[in-house]
This record gives structure tokens, C-alpha cells and sequence, in this order.
């Protein structure tokens, strides 16, 4: 059974700034994952369906 | 001897693998970015590692981690173009590291632009470990496979990234 994450670790306890950096990170990751994709990407998704049709 | 699906191989995810990899894309995005530090540069790193993952997809071993394996691509990526840039400029590691981490956009609040700022100082394979652990979700033995690294590495490379990483925001807290 794999060990399952612990982003905040040791690190959660103390210092406010010890603390935050994992709530940080995962909200940085998380409000990327919350974004629209580009316009850009559109491009990317009509690639893969042609090559896929090819 | 057995035709390729057209569908693609098996990704264990429940979708057929074109899907699949279109549903992974806001996570790839999110890792990318926060691998690089750049919008524009981390999309066009994903839009590279799909393609190449999408022709790659007969390659792709049925039954294993359909996520490690999009994941492992794109981190292979940043690290050949990091390695590429640092071949085209001969600079040293350090600076071609912080050029190309450098950010193009401050969007983000501050305090989330502190964290930025400290993650893209960290050593690649430090600011990885602490990406694939502590925000895409990965278990140690994933992360593991995805960096190519034994499982205690992983554990090192997160513990000594997540030490360094508060040494950077005491830093910048005491400014």
C-alpha cells in the first residue's frame, strides 16, 4: 500500500510561515487546475484528433 | 498478433486514452507551472509532452500508472529543455536555473507570489519532489517512479525541499 502524501509534515508545526507553505502550494496548484485552458489548447485537442484519425 | 485499439491502449482510468490524456491537462498545466515558474513556457511544455505522449501512446504498458506515466513525460521535458538551455548559453547551472524560473506574470497575491518566488529558488528536482507530493497528489512510491529516483530519495529530495523552502520564507518574512 502506497504511503500517502504529507505535504505538511513537520513542517505544519510552529512558525505561521512553516505552516502556510503547504496550504500555499496546493492552493498555487489548485487555482492552475481551477483556470480555463487556453485558447492554445484548442489547437493541441484538434492535433490529437486528427493524428488520431490518421 | 494483436492490432492496437484505435482507442488507444488501456489507461485504467476508465476512459479511453485520448480522454484521459485531455483530462489530466489541468493538472499538467498546474505542475508545469509550477516547475518552470512561467505561464506561457509551462503550457507550451504540456503541449509538447501530450503530443509526444499521444504518439507515444502504443508505448504505454496497460495496467500501469496512466497518470506517473503522462506526468513522467512532462517533468522529462522541463528537465531536456532546461538542459538544452543551459547547453545553448553555457551559463552555469544556478543562473540558467533562475532565468529560466523566472516569472513572467505577478497575477498571483503576494504572499502566493512569496511562495512562487522561494519554490523556483529550490533545485529542480527538490521543487519536483515537493510539486508531485505535496500538490498533484502523488504517493511517495508514484512520485518515486514518476523522478526515476528509489523511494527514500524521494523522501530526502522532499524533506530537505520542504526544509529549504522554510528557510526561504523565514527569509523573506524577516525582510
Amino acid at each position: 500500500m502506497p504511503s500517502r502524501r504529507d505535504p505538511q509534515g513537520n513542517a505544519g508545526a510552529g512558525k505561521s510561515g512553516k505552516q502556510g507553505w503547504a496550504d500555499g502550494l496546493r492552493k498555487l496548484y489548485d487555482g492552475v487546475v481551477s483556470e480555463p485552458l487556453p485558447d492554445s489548447f484548442e489547437d493541441l485537442l484538434k492535433r490529437l484528433d486528427k493524428e488520431g484519425n490518421d | 498478433m494483436t492490432e492496437p485499439s484505435p482507442d488507444g491502449p488501456d489507461t485504467g482510468t476508465g476512459k479511453p486514452f485520448r480522454e484521459a490524456l485531455v483530462a489530466l491537462l489541468p493538472h499538467l498545466r498546474a505542475f508545469a507551472r509550477g516547475l518552470c515558474g512561467q505561464a506561457e513556457r509551462a503550457d507550451d511544455l504540456v503541449q509538447e509532452a501530450v503530443l509526444r505522449a499521444w504518439t507515444s501512446r502504443d508505448s504505454f504498458r496497460p495496467g500501469s500508472n496512466f497518470k506517473a506515466w503522462v506526468f513522467t513525460i512532462t517533468r522529462n521535458n522541463f528537465l531536456n529543455e532546461l538542459r538544452r538551455y543551459r547547453r545553448e548559453t553555457q551559463l552555469e547551472d544556478g543562473v540558467a536555473e533562475t532565468m529560466l524560473v523566472t516569472r513572467a506574470d505577478q497575477e498571483d497575491a503576494l504572499n502566493l507570489n512569496d511562495l512562487q518566488r522561494a519554490l523556483d529558488k529550490l533545485p529542480p528536482e527538490r521543487r519536483e519532489a515537493l510539486l508531485l507530493i505535496g500538490a498533484s497528489g502523488f504517493s511517495y512510491e508514484e512520485a518515486a517512479q514518476v523522478c526515476g529516483v528509489a523511494v527514500g530519495t524521494m523522501k530526502s529530495r522532499v524533506a530537505r525541499g520542504r526544509a529549504q523552502l522554510n528557510v526561504l520564507l523565514e527569509e523573506t518574512a524577516a525582510v
